[in-house]
């Protein structure tokens, strides 16, 4: 394999890797606020419990995201000096303003929050939750403005072949940032509503029938149920700007090579790029019309019209983004099934008569967040390639000129050392949540000197 | 005046991104390289004097690449390509350290020796790294076999002098048996910080005609004068102080040697940073050819003017309320 498909290959694994824990801890600062802030106004000791489990995760997820994200902002250098040479006069401003309004921020108070609780007035502590939680939502903010740019670029204009800005206004708020801002941010809010329904559930099966597993579980499935409709709706409005934007996505996601109407909503398909055709089809007649268009006579756009005249292919790989959007949907129709559920049987018999089936089937499905967000960034990401900046920049233009053998080696490292943590973290939480269910008390009066667990 | 001059600013602000990255995670990293002289209990204690800290200190690097990535893309790219497997083996040790620290206690107990040894490798590989990129760099990013000798070189040193701010940071942090322990590391690896500067020292007049003649030639080498002359000065207070705390561990300054190091760090690399300039890619690329569009600089500039004060002041507050020596780490 050449430099370039390595290359990629190594982007996406770090990429990969580090979205997991961001998704995970930009919600859970804030389900951490709210548990702070219940008890604060309750005195309820079961809310200072949930709090005391989720902030280990919380810590955690956050070591891990900060070190992965060191990682990447060593990327951009080391294989994509092309990005930064072209666009960055648009794309520095925006990184630098993370580093300096998030980072710092949440490093800083996240010492405070995770052990400050015996140093500081309980409203110092209350207020580091709040700025750690405030630190991962700018973060999240300022990195999405900068994706929506090289998928929407506006504000700019191109001096001697570099992207130079001309209106901050128009480059911050470009034309996709709201829809994708909000579609992560509710994505985060899943990821960690089914996080703590699925541990939670866990528990339940393990024995656990403390008061802060009831609130927990109750909380997660709740979140769920209340952000699930949100989320297919704002995927909605989030692929309709798509459409008038990146026309040529919206086409591979719905593997649609004739521009017309009536266009069926496909299934199931192999999308096949050399024939430019799909094989094993199966569809509903003039419903990705409707979809897209609202009206079954709704001309829809296909990948042919972006074929050059000399048969340069402009528009992404087909299979990859359609499978990756089908698996995105089918997550969120499964946690749309499993949190509607849950909130009618809690109904009918309370969190202690949930059934064992139910249970089992929430544990599962703890990680489905992060198989959701993987696969809509998929959709999105491979959606924008050939270009790296959609009218602007090729991704081939934009790469290091790196030996192949090292690009590969380091990927070879880079892929031993992520599986490893991953099945490190996952391990690590279900032992959490093993040793929470089997009641040892959390830490109240160890012995000093103790690194905290 | 500020338009024609930001270069210049950016590249001093990165300067002091990088030397209070390098005193304040090269006291973290010096913990871990400390690892495998101390009693397990003795790790723990080490773990909870950097616990509310090492977050924070790492950010001053991402801060100090993202400047280098924001206002001098053209030195980013080529120097972040020629390092390109140094860069690789450091980030491998980042992320075993930074997630050792949180595996160690939260896994299995069983793994507890597994994430400490990782703690101590990453640290290792991560200052090493360091060590070896720094000796490439200020060689003109050469790969001869006598530039990758003096990497290697500067990659050990580097390594001790790194485990001897630890140690040196330790003194202020601990008490009793780890305190004794940490005056004897400090004592043992004190000659790693002085040969490491001295190492830097010689050869750098070598890279080029031009900063021989900064460092030799009259008049300017009175300029530098004050830089060694100081620097000796500091490692006499640090010898001495060592050997006063060795005498009476309680009874002396203790964050003396810690402070006067750091100002050890900041005279190195002041000395650094004066015999380079105004080079960013040593001898081939000027700060100014390298620069972003000053449109683009003046934006981060406002920014920077805002929030650094801030940052500062806040980094600030968290080592006040974690102050004095390290308790125990606990969430509650």
């Amino acid at each position: 394999m050449d430099t370039f498909v390595l290359s990629r290959i190594q982007f996406a694994a770090n990429i990969s890797f580090h979205i997991l824990f961001p998704t995970i801890t930009i919600a859970l600062g804030w389900v951490l606020l709210f548990f702070k802030l219940r008890f604060n106004a309750t005195r309820d000791p079961a809310w200072m419990a949930a709090y005391m489990f989720w902030v280990k995760v919380f810590a955690l997820s956050f070591a891990l995201g900060v070190v992965s994200g060191i990682t990447m902002s060593f990327q951009f250098g080391t294989n994509w000096p092309g990005f930064m040479e072209k666009v960055g006069n648009v794309a520095g401003p925006l990184l630098a303003y993370e580093v300096l309004t998030a980072f710092f921020l949440e490093a800083a108070f996240l010492g405070i929050m995770l052990f400050g609780a015996s140093r500081v007035a309980p409203w110092v502590h209350t207020s580091a939750t709040f700025l750690v939680a405030l630190g991962t939502t700018m973060s999240a903010f300022w990195i999405i403005v900068l994706n929506s740019w090289m998928h929407t670029p506006a504000g700019y204009e191109l001096r001697d072949g570099v992207v130079h800005a001309t209106d901050w206004w128009a480059i911050v708020f470009n034309p996709s940032m709201p829809y994708r801002l909000i579609h992560m941010l509710l994505a985060s809010g899943l990821t960690v509503a089914f996080l703590i329904a699925g541990i939670s559930a866990l528990r339940h099966l393990w024995g656990d029938r403390s008061e802060e597993m009831r609130k927990s579980l109750r909380f997660g499935v709740t979140l769920g149920a209340l952000l699930i409709p949100l989320q297919i709706f704002a995927g909605d409005m989030h692929g309709l700007n798509t459409l008038e934007h990146q026309p040529q996505k919206v086409a591979a996601m719905e593997a649609n090579w004739e521009t017309g109407p009536r266009v069926p909503l496909i299934l199931f398909a192999l999308p096949d790029e050399a024939a430019r055709e799909n094989r094993f089809e199966i569809g509903i007649p003039a419903m990705a019309s409707v979809i897209l268009k609202h009206d079954p006579d709704g001309v829809v756009p296909g990948l042919n019209d972006f074929v050059a005249a000399d048969g340069t292919v402009m528009h992404p790989p087909v299979a990859p983004v359609f499978w990756s959007f089908r698996v995105m949907v089918g997550a969120g129709f499964a946690m749309l099934a499993l949190s509607w559920a849950g909130v009618a049987l809690m109904r009918k018999r309370g969190v202690d008569g949930l059934p064992r089936l139910y249970l089992g089937a929430l544990a599962g499905a703890s990680f489905i967040g992060w198989i959701a967000t993987l696969a809509g960034w998929y959709t999105t990401e491979i959606g924008r390639q050939p270009w790296l900046v959609q009218g602007v920049l090729t991704t081939r233009e934009a790469v290091a000129a790196v030996p192949s053998g090292m690009v590969l080696s380091t990927l070879i490292g880079y892929l031993a050392i992520y599986g490893a943590l991953i099945l490190a973290y996952m391990v690590t939480i279900t032992t959490l949540a093993g040793k929470a269910a089997k009641g040892q008390p959390l830490p109240a009066h160890r012995p000093q000197l103790v690194p905290a667990e | 005046m500020i338009y024609d001059n930001l270069p210049l600013i950016f590249a001093a602000l990165m300067g002091l991104s990088i030397l209070i990255y390098v005193v304040l995670d090269g006291f973290d990293l010096g913990v871990g390289l400390l690892f495998p002289f101390a009693s397990a209990e003795q790790r723990d204690q080490m773990v909870a004097s950097i616990g509310p800290f090492w977050d924070a200190n790492e950010t001053w690097l991402v801060l100090a690449v993202g400047i280098l990535l924001v206002a001098f893309p053209a030195a980013h790219g080529a120097i972040l390509t020629a390092l390109y497997l140094p860069v690789f083996l450091m980030l491998v040790g980042l992320i075993l350290r930074g997630v050792a620290f949180e595996f160690r206690t939260k896994a299995p107990k069983v793994q507890k020796p597994m994430w400490d040894a990782a703690f101590f490798a990453g640290s290792l590989l991560a200052s090493a790294a360091q060590g070896f990129m720094l000796g490439i760099y200020i060689l003109g990013l050469n790969f001869t076999l006598w530039h990758i000798g003096f990497a290697l070189l500067i990659g050990a040193l580097l390594t001790i002098a790194y485990s001897f701010i630890g140690a040196v940071w330790l003194i202020g942090k601990s008490e009793g048996a780890l305190l004794a322990r940490a005056i004897t590391w400090a004592q043992g690896g004190i000659w790693g910080a002085v040969l490491g500067l001295g190492a830097v020292s010689v050869a750098t007049p070598f890279v080029s005609a031009r900063i021989a003649e900064k460092w030799l030639a009259w008049p300017q080498a009175a300029y530098l004068a004050p830089l060694p002359i100081a620097s000796a000065a500091l490692m006499g207070v640090i010898y001495l102080c060592l050997r006063r705390l060795r005498a009476a561990p309680d009874a002396h300054r203790q964050w003396t040697p810690f402070f006067a190091t750091s100002a050890l760090f900041a005279l190195g690399f002041g000395g650094m940073a004066y015999s380079f300039y105004p080079y960013i890619v040593p001898e081939k690329l000027t700060i100014d050819q390298a620069a972003s569009a000053p449109e683009s600089l003046i934006i981060i500039l406002w920014g920077v003017a805002i929030v650094l004060p801030i940052i500062i002041a806040y980094s600030a507050l968290s080592y006040v309320i974690f102050r004095g020596k390290s308790r125990g780490l606990r969430y509650d």
